[in-house]
Order: C-alpha cells, then structure tokens, then sequence
C-alpha cells in the first residue's frame, strides 16, 4: 500500500498527488512513467512522473479525471492509501547534449512536460516553452514553467488568457522566423502531437514526441502498448515512451487509444454515480 | 488383485456446454473411491518406466501404491520429496508425453492415470492437512528471488525451509507468474496458488510484489547494497511475438498474454471488474499450443458466438495438452487446421473519419498449408498451397504464437549472458549463469516450456545456492 502524502486539486479537472513510495523516488527520471492500481480488483493505469522528492520519497503525480479510475483516485484524500504503484518504468527522456529546446505540452500533458523543461533548464539548456490549455481555468503550473523557460508562451483555444489560438501556431512562427532548436519535444494529446509534427516537419526540426498508449503490466509482457513506429512494432512501455516524432503512425494510435470508449464511458458514470451516493 | 480394466477411470467434468459458459473448474477431481481403483491398475512394475518419463523424478509407483492402500497423506509425502507444487502439476502437467507416455498399461489400452492421482493427493492433502508449518530456524543467509512463477516459488521454498532468508520480488501486483495471469481459473483455480504463496509466506519468505527488477531495483544493487548473498532469476518468457503481418495493430487484436492477463489476473471475467476486453462476435486465435487452447476457450467463455483455432499444421503436431485439445472440440470450437494468417482486414469508412468502427477488425485472409518434408526436429515443416487464399469473418484475433524471455534483467545487469534466443546462458546441473552467484532457471532460460521444467530448475538452483553459500 502507497501512502497519498499530499494531494492538491489544479483546476477543476486536474489533481496533483505525491505518493509514498521510495524506491520509485530513488530511481524515477523525467520521462519516465508508473503504473498504479488504486484498490483491490482496480485497473491498471499509466502515469507519468511529474517529478519526485529523492529525500523524502514521494513521486508526484498529476492526472485528468477522465474516466472510473481516474474518478477513484482522484476520490482518495491526503492520508489515503493506494494498492499499487509501481515503477519506475521505460526509458527516460534524452537530455544529454541539447542547447536549446522549445517545449510544446497540451492540457494535463503539460504537466508531463514540466520535469523535462525543469531538467533541460538545470543543465544549462535554452527552454523555450509553448503550452496550452482549452480555457482559462484548465490552466496549471504557469509559475512553474515560467521558472523553467527561458521564454513562455500560453494559448488558449478561447483566448480567455495568453494568445488565443493552438500551441502550433507560435511554434511555426517560430520555425518561419529562423529559429532552430535541437530538439522539439512535445507532450499532449494525440491529435495535438500529430500537429506539432505536421508543423514541425517541413522544416525538418527533429521532433520527440511522447506516447502514453493503454498499458497494462508496462514490462513489455502483454503487446497492448504497442505503436507503429517507422513500420516497426514496437512497445511504448519498454522501447519508449518517447519516439522520433516523424515516424510515429499516428492514425493507428488514435485508432487504439478509443479501443474501450464506450466502456470506459461506462465506468466513469458508474464511478460519478457512486460517489455521488456517498456524499 | 489389480484392476485389469484397459481404461481409465474417467475424470468427472462439468458438461461442456455448461462449462463453456462459466469459469468454474472444467474437471472436478476423483473420489477417494475412484482414486483407489485407479490407482490397482498400476502394476508397480519394478523398472518403473514412469518415473524415467517425469522431469523431476517423482517415485510414482511407491505414492500410488499408497493410494490403494488408503494411505493418502503418505502418497503425498512421497511425491513431495521430488515435487513442490503437485496440485498445480496434477492438473497442467502434459502427463500424455511424460510419465503417462511410459506406463506399461497403455501398451495393451489406457496408461494409468498418473496425473489425476496426483491431482487427488495434492487436493486431499490441502483440503485435510492441518498440520503447523514449522518456521525453520534462520541461518542468516540472505537471498533474492526475482519472479513468482513456478521455478521462483519453488526455488524460495526449498531455501526458506533450509533456514535461509528469502525474499521474492514480483513484478506484477499478485504473485504467481503464468498460474496466475495466463493460466485461467476453469483449468488451475486461484485459490490453488494462493495457497501456495501463503505457505511460502508462513515459512518466511517475504514477497514483495510491484517491483520491476532492473527498473525499480538492479541485481548488482540486490547483491551490493542490499546485502543479498545470492540471487536467483525466474523471470519467465513473457515477451510476446507477433506474426508481422499487416493488420496485426488494428483495434481488436490481442498477443495471448495481454487477453489472459485481462481476463485472468484483472478479472476482466467479472462484470464488475474495471479492466475492459473485447466479448462476444466472432473470434480466432492463431496457434496450437496450451495458450491458444487457453485465450479460445477464455474467449468462449466471455461470450463469443464462434471461436476458431487457427494452426499451420495439422491435428497431430498441436502442441497443446491432449485433454486441453479434447475439452476445447467437445466445447465447440472450431479447429481450422493447416492454414496461416496472412493479412487482418478491418473496417474503413472513408466517408466518416470519426466512425468509431473505423480500424476494427473484420476478418482475416489465410492460406492453406500442406506438410512437407520434416525439419531438422522431425516436425514436417508447412508450406503454403499458392492461390488458396480464403478469408474468414472475424471481430477478434488473438496471437498465440510464442514468446521469448524479457530482455529487461539482462539488459541492466552487468556480466550475464544470454543465448541468441535471449534465454539467460546456465550450467544444466546447478543453474549457475554466467555472473556468481546469480542463478536462473525456468522459462527464462528455456524459453517458453513447462511447469514442471521451471519447478525441477527451481529446485536445482536452490540445492545449488545452498551449496555456494555453505561454503
Ligand atoms: C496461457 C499459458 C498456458 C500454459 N499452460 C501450461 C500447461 O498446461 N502445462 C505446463 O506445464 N505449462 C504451461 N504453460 C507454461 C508454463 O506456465 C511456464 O512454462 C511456467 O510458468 C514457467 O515458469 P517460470 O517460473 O519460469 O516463469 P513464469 O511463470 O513466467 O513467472 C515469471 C514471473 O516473473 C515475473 N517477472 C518477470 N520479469 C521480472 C522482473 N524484471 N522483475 C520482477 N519480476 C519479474 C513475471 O511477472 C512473472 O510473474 C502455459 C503458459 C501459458 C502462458
Ligand atoms: S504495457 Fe504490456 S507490453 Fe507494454
């Protein structure tokens, strides 16, 4: 059992958790990911590490509520304990060697992207960070990103705060305008990284992208996480997260990624309904 | 007098049409009766051929000839000497090629049933036993077993009972290994191997499961900083191959393992279980070893309407158990024999991008086979009839065609080698790799094989560990 040491709520969709859980802080990188129950006879799901506490062991992690397990986990209140947690697990994402690097997260993904940005930006790397959320109150984490770039841009799809507009369409300017980064790393829903990369590609700019499939063991044991990757098979959990982003099929992801849409709809009004009992 | 009856007793089952709609248990067990008139038609032959055909060597006459005498908890005690895990073996061992395949009776008929008896003993023994299980005393020897399948399990009770202090490190949440996440529930009952586990647990071994090894822990951190003296690996062969053919990613396809782990360890089974599968429509599983009979008949019992065992060869080289085989016709599914998948087909509305349908499966395109001349193992090697393609209507595929030992442990530890199949490189007679003191053994160096292959390894390692640390 992994004991919910703190917990805070972002915005109405998005909750922060620090768990207990040593070994995984001992060892936990940026990039890389756990995989947690929260009871007895609950599924298993990924979740990145959005950052960890090597002293105190605690890793943080930051989620939607998006669907039944989500909406349990994000019932469980500080002092809580969750079933299992396990990681910490796939490759963590390249650093070494970068000089300048623009960030591009979407929604909750945003909060993935936050310890990669932090962690370029301790070594010395130029961060430029593009993030964005669909309205005002979805927006998290602007003071830590601030901190963590050398230059903040933030969109909004209603322009009820920062530009108004889609994370693509500073990046190209961007990209018009000359600039060259080593590296485009970008974290967010799928069809807003199939974007980045149709934006990033006729300029050639190397892009990483980072894939968070459904998964069930995170070992490479069951194949369910696996991706079209330059006309290869590979596994997310093992082989990534992390892909060149212009060879990622990302029709065939998406395709995968809503496999169990109605029974997840399900779940997660069945969970609503419950603790809609309870309260 | 011995029964010269040429048959065996049959084993009591539920009827396969009631069975393919539950997950209860497909055999139900011998009786006390049936048991001791099965086990008079051993003849207890002095060479014993039997037991020349059991991987661990159990003195199979000498636990039978208990049996008739009544005398069960003896038997067990016997077959305990060799075997650590009977109610599981009992039930999966592939009894037809083993013991069973020597037996002097299935000359002239039926060979003795073997397997059942051992199954009785096990269930007597864990259902009339109760005994204290004695915590032996520590010899202050550390040891770290990675993985909870058979040859974990096996390998951490045999030193946990010479006073060592084991631990065993699982990956998963639930301990067990394949009895666990692959092996369904209507053919070796959870609470079979919890029982297991718990006895392991009462001896003293601590078993710490969601830790991944090489992840959340290395080896080389277990021995230096943990103060593990020896460590012993039974990771399995859980890395799943697929055909790499196309369609084998559209939404509906499924590796064996991830449709039994979702049915089996998260209970996908259970209408309140919060892990989803595909049910229902029609479903094929390509392969023809104890996996492919597992996810066809797990797929039935979801509910499918027709299930079909795709196999490139023909009836006589399935691999699979022969009773598994038996079970899966009588419940109904149908085997499609010399033919292999060459293309999934799915649906594609170009009209309507956001149809959900879109990138489901719907069938599958295959090619007949015909057996030709044999392979460097004897098996007559397949090749394919030209323009006889066909396609069959399909909503699932499940490949079961095989899997190799995960690289992960290799990968992180320094000085262990492995074979060009990724099995970890051993010493037959110890189980010592290529690192001191590191063991391995069961699927992890075999290569996908069987339960009582990973038990017998386990149970070398541990004689062998016992000794390096004795020194
Ligand atoms: C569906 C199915 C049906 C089968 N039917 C039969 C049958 O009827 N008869 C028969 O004899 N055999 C059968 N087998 C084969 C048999 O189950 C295996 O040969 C046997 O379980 C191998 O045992 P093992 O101890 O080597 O490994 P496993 O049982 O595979 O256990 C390995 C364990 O190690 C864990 N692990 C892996 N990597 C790590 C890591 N890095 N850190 C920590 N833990 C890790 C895994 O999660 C797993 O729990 C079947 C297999 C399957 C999949
Ligand atoms: S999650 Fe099972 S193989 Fe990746």
């Amino acid at each position: 059992m992994f004991e919910i040491v703190n917990k805070k709520e972002l915005n109405p969709t998005v909750t922060m958790m620090d768990i207990k859980a040593p070994l995984v802080a001992k060892k936990a990188q940026a990039g890389q990911f756990i995989i947690l129950r929260v009871d007895e006879d609950g599924e298993r799901i990924p979740l990145t590490v959005a950052g960890y506490d090597r002293e105190n062991g605690t890793v943080k992690i930051i989620f939607q509520i998006v669907g039944g397990t989500t909406e349990r986990l994000n019932h469980k209140q500080q002092g809580d304990f969750i079933q299992d947690f396990v990681g910490p697990l796939g490759k963590e994402t390249k650093v070494d060697g970068l000089k300048k690097v623009c960030i591009v997260g979407g929604g909750v993904g945003c909060a993935i992207a936050l310890p990669v940005a932090q962690r370029l930006h301790e070594l010395g790397c130029e961060v430029h960070s593009i993030i964005g959320f669909r309205s005002k109150d979805l927006l998290i984490l602007e003071d830590e990103f601030k901190a963590a770039s050398d230059k903040l841009t933030i969109m909004t799809d209603d322009g009820s705060y920062g530009e108004k507009g889609l994370v693509t369409e500073p990046l190209k300017q961007a990209l018009e305008n000359g600039e060259k980064y080593d590296e485009v790393i970008t974290i967010g829903p799928l069809i807003m990284m199939k974007f980045v990369v149709a934006t990033t590609k006729p300029f050639d700019q190397k892009t990483t992208v980072s894939m968070n499939p459904i998964m069930i063991d995170g070992t490479g044991m069951c194949g369910g996480c696996r991706l079209t990757v330059g006309g290869e098979t590979k596994f997310a959990c093992v082989d990534g997260p992390d892909f060149d982003g212009f060879l990622v099929d990302f029709d065939e992801a998406m395709a995968r990624s809503v496999m169990y849409k109605d029974f997840e709809r399900k779940e997660h009004e069945e969970a609503c309904n419950l603790f809609k009992g309870v309260e | 007098m011995p029964n010269m009856s040429p048959n065996k007793n049959p084993m009591p089952s539920q009827e396969p049409l009631v069975r393919a709609k539950n997950f209860f248990e497909v055999a139900t067990g011998y009786s006390k009766e049936t048991a001791i008139d099965e086990a008079l038609r051993c003849l207890n032959c002095k060479n014993m051929p039997c037991v020349s055909g059991c991987p661990v060597k159990i003195h199979i006459p000498e636990f039978i000839a208990k049996i008739k005498e009544g005398e069960f908890e003896e038997a067990y005690q016997i077959i305990s000497k060799s075997s650590s895990l009977p109610a599981v073996c009992g039930r999966v061992c592939p009894q037809e090629s083993q013991c069973e395949s020597k037996c002097v009776r299935g000359i002239k008929g039926e060979p003795v049933g073997i397997g059942r008896l051992e199954r009785f003993v096990a269930d007597w023994h864990n259902e009339h036993y109760n005994g204290e299980i004695q915590k032996p005393q520590s010899n202050g020897h550390k040891v770290a077993v990675i993985g909870s399948g058979p040859s974990g399990l096996t390998c951490a009770g045999d030193l946990a009972k010479k006073g060592y202090d084991v631990t065993v490190f699982e990956a998963l949440h639930l301990a067990g290994g394949v009895l666990v996440y692959g092996i369904p529930e209507f053919r070796l009952p959870k609470k079979i191997v919890a029982k297991e586990v718990d006895t392991l647990k009462q001896l003293g071994v601590k078993v710490e499961t969601n830790v991944v090894i090489g992840k959340t822990i290395t080896v080389d951190e277990l021995m230096n900083e943990m103060g593990f003296e020896a460590v012993f690996i039974g990771s399995g062969a859980g890395l799943p191959r697929f055909m790499n053919i196309p369609g084998e990613s559209l939404k509906g396809v499924y590796s064996a393992n991830e449709f039994l782990t979702r049915s089996n360890l998260m209970k996908a089974y259970n209408d309140d279980s919060h892990t989803p599968i595909m049910k229902g429509g029609k479903v094929a599983v390509v392969g023809g070893g104890n996996v492919a009979m597992d996810a066809a008949r797990t797929a039935l019992r979801l509910g499918a309407d027709k299930v079909y065992i795709v196999y490139r060869r023909s009836m006589e080289e399935l691999p699979a158990r022969k009773e598994e085989v038996e079970h899966a016709i009588e419940e109904g599914i149908e085997f499609k024999l010399l033919n292999n998948p060459v293309k999934i087909l799915g649906y594609n509305n170009p009209d309507d991008k956001r149809d959900m349908k879109n990138g489901c499966v719907i069938g599958m395109e295959c090619v007949q086979m015909e057996l030709g001349e044999p392979d460097e193992k004897g098996r007559r090697r397949p090749i394919e009839i030209e323009g006889s393609n066909f396609t069959i209507d399909l909503d699932t595929v499940i490949m079961a065609i095989g899997t190799s030992p995960n690289p992960l442990i290799k990968s992180t530890t320094e000085g262990l080698d492995v074979n060009n199949r990724g099995g970890i490189i051993v010493e037959e007679a110890t189980g010592a790799t290529t690192k001191q003191g590191v063991y391995a053994g069961g699927d992890a160096v075999t290569g996908a094989a069987t339960v009582i292959l990973a038990m017998g390894a386990g149970k070398t390692a541990a004689e062998a560990i016992d000794e390096y640390l004795s020194k």
